[in-house]
């Protein structure tokens, strides 16, 4: 049977982390059907072959251009009984996990979400998933034969595994009710690395002073592809737009590398970071709490460390 | 108008987690319990739409008898009544499933939440409930407004934020700057001793999700000091020792 696999987009390419959701239905096993949803370019989804989807539908009915979250749990959970797939695979985001949701109740599945690793199956389908903001981890069985999985970040390794497959269009039937939430406009940063997808994320906190100063973080961020971050009180202050705020009550990261650049590390601003590979600390007060956490630290002024560490950086690429 | 608000019972933010009994079972010793710090900006809504529109709070939560503190200090904060079910709130459906069967019972205009819990904290409470009772539901808000039968949102989305209109019922998963946390004051806190709390006892329901145990990160390895004035060392360490670079 195969495994459904939620693709998102955005701006018509795939979104990285969906690439992790076919890559993992892969390591599953598969075989792995990838769905997609409205507007996307053909040759973005024939490479998800690459990863390991052997088939790739496309719903492109010009009503999926906008990501309706009770559209979308209605033509996944249809897609899953057209296909016959007990188990959906969603990568989390502000789209694909209230969508996962709703669809585990439609079609009666079992859910967990903020999943880590690959499911051990060896007695039961048992997974792995991230609890109290990161600093604990839990692991349930999964009892229902259907499953709705909602991936993190970094959950399975993207792999070539291999070659490009035809697209297969998928038609809807879509129902007004559906409709009732009327998405009217949105404001999105364009040409950034958005923080959820980033592999390098360069984070400042009240040590940096001022906004004034956001471009020493921004120039790092620009040479290292990386996204940027804040701390709690930089964007209660407004000196950061809200969806950059790192933290307990903010985004989780999960990055290859978080630099955190005059921030002090208070535990609910941890509690977002904990799930990076490397963390490295720029603070100018040895005794920060962050250093704990980090794997690389640098004492010092982070106005005069900046300039110099994107210059190194620059000099070694 | 009337609102519930659905509040989860949670370990402080600035808690040490541990586990006890083979890593089955939490362990509360320490621990101080506050309202989701999400659920809190639910409410802290709730009460200024309850002031500027003459609606009524009720406010809920699915847990066992020690959760009653939680659901007075939000009878403190504003909430009109509490209502609790007496019930460990194992996973996400089964919480969902209980909300819902008292939404049915008690018909709703909005339903607030936050956007996530800070234990388990999934963000699916809202979506389960919404499509258990047929309603749209959305999540994270950051502000919203109600004009008649209607409601203004925002959400927060990857790099932005969205704007959409509903109408009402649905349910709503709350973030800042929704509003601001309110404190309770004295009057509050003392008329929310008279104040009722419902105790209803749950629905058997299974969501299919059972525990095994629970597991902590391994503890951090020792930090790696580079010295201010070689910060290329720093560099070729990301570039050869982590490969991050
Ligand atoms: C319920 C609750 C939830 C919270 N959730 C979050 C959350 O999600 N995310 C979050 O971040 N916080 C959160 N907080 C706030 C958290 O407790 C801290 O207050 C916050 O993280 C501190 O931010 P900061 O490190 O930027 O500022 P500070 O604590 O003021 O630290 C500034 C740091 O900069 C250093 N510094 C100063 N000047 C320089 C310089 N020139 N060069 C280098 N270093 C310098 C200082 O040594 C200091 O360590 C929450 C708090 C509560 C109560
Ligand atoms: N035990 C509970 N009782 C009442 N409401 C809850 C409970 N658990 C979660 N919620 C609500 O559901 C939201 C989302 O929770 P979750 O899906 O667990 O992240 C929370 O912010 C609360 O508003």
């Amino acid at each position: 049977m195969p495994i459904l696999v939620f693709v998102e987009t955005a701006e018509g390419k795939i979104k990285k982390t969906s690439l992790e959701g076919v890559a993992y239905a892969h390591a599953m096993g598969g075989p792995v059907t990838a769905i997609a949803l409205g507007d996307v370019e053909t040759a973005e989804l024939e490479g998800l072959g690459k990863y390991g989807a052997s088939k790739v539908l496309h719903a492109a009915d010009p009503k999926l251009n906008k990501g309706i979250i009770q559209v979308y749990a209605s033509v996944l959970s249809k897609a899953m009984q057209d296909e016959q797939a007990d188990i959906l695979i969603i990568s989390n985001s502000s789209l694909g996990t209230p969508v996962a949701a709703r669809v585990a109740v439609k079609v009666g599945a079992s859910l967990a979400a903020n999943i880590v690793s690959l499911p051990e199956t060896t007695s039961g389908f048992v997974v792995k998933r991230s609890i109290y903001s990161g600093k604990a981890f839990a692991h349930v069985e999964l009892k229902n034969q259907k499953k709705v999985l909602v991936l993190r970040k970094n959950a399975a390794d993207i792999k070539e595994v291999g070659a490009p497959v035809k697209v297969t269009p998928y038609s809807v039937s879509l129902s007004d009710a559906d409709f009732a939430v009327t998405i009217t406009s949105a404001e999105l940063a364009t040409g950034e690395v958005l923080l959820p997808e980033a592999n390098i994320v360069v984070s400042g906190g009240r040590g940096m002073k001022g906004p004034e100063h956001w471009h020493l973080l921004e120039d790092l961020a620009k040479t290292l592809h990386a996204a940027t971050g804040c701390s709690k009180p930089v964007s209660d202050m407004g000196w950061r737009p809200h969806h950059e705020h790192v933290g307990q009550t903010g985004i989780k990261v999960a990055p290859q590398l978080y630099i955190a650049v005059g921030i002090s590390g208070a535990i609910q601003h941890l509690a977002g970071v904990n799930s990076s590979k490397y963390i490295v600390v720029i603070n100018k007060d040895a005794e920060a709490p962050f250093f704990k956490a980090a794997d690389y630290g640098i004492v010092g002024d982070a106005f005069e460390i900046l300039p110099k560490l994107t210059e190194a950086i620059k000099k070694a690429q | 108008m009337k609102i519930l608000v659905c509040i989860s019972h949670v370990p402080d933010t600035t808690s040490r987690i541990n586990f006890i009994d083979n890593n089955t079972k939490f362990d509360t010793a320490g621990v101080q319990y506050i309202i989701g710090p999400y659920d809190d900006y639910a409410l802290a809504r709730a009460i200024e739409l309850k002031e500027s529109t003459g609606s009524t709070v009720h406010v809920l939560n699915v847990g066992l008898a020690d959760t009653e503190p939680t659901l007075r200090k939000a009878l403190a904060i504003g909430a009109d009544e509490a209502i609790r079910i007496n019930a460990e709130p194992t996973d996400s459906f089964f919480v969902a499933s209980q909300i819902a069967s008292q939404a049915k019972a008690n018909g709703y205009d909005l339903i607030l939440m936050g956007r996530e819990s800070i234990d388990y904290n999934s963000g699916v409470v809202h979506s389960i409930v919404g499509e258990l009772l047929s309603l749209p539901s959305v999540s994270p808000v950051m502000k919203l407004d109600i004009e008649g039968n209607k409601a203004k949102v925002a959400r927060e989305i990857e790099g932005g934020k969205e704007y959409l209109e509903v109408n009402l019922p649905f349910v709503a998963g709350c973030q800042e700057p929704i509003a601001e946390w309110k404190i309770p004051n004295m009057r509050g806190i003392m008329s929310a001793r008279t104040k009722p709390l419902k105790v209803v006892e749950p629905t058997t329901i299974d969501g299919g999700v059972k525990l095994t145990k629970f597991e902590l990160p391994p503890p951090k390895g020792a930090v790696k000091m580079v010295s201010a004035d070689k910060v290329e060392e720093l560099v070729t360490l990301l570039k050869n020792e982590a490969k991050v670079l």
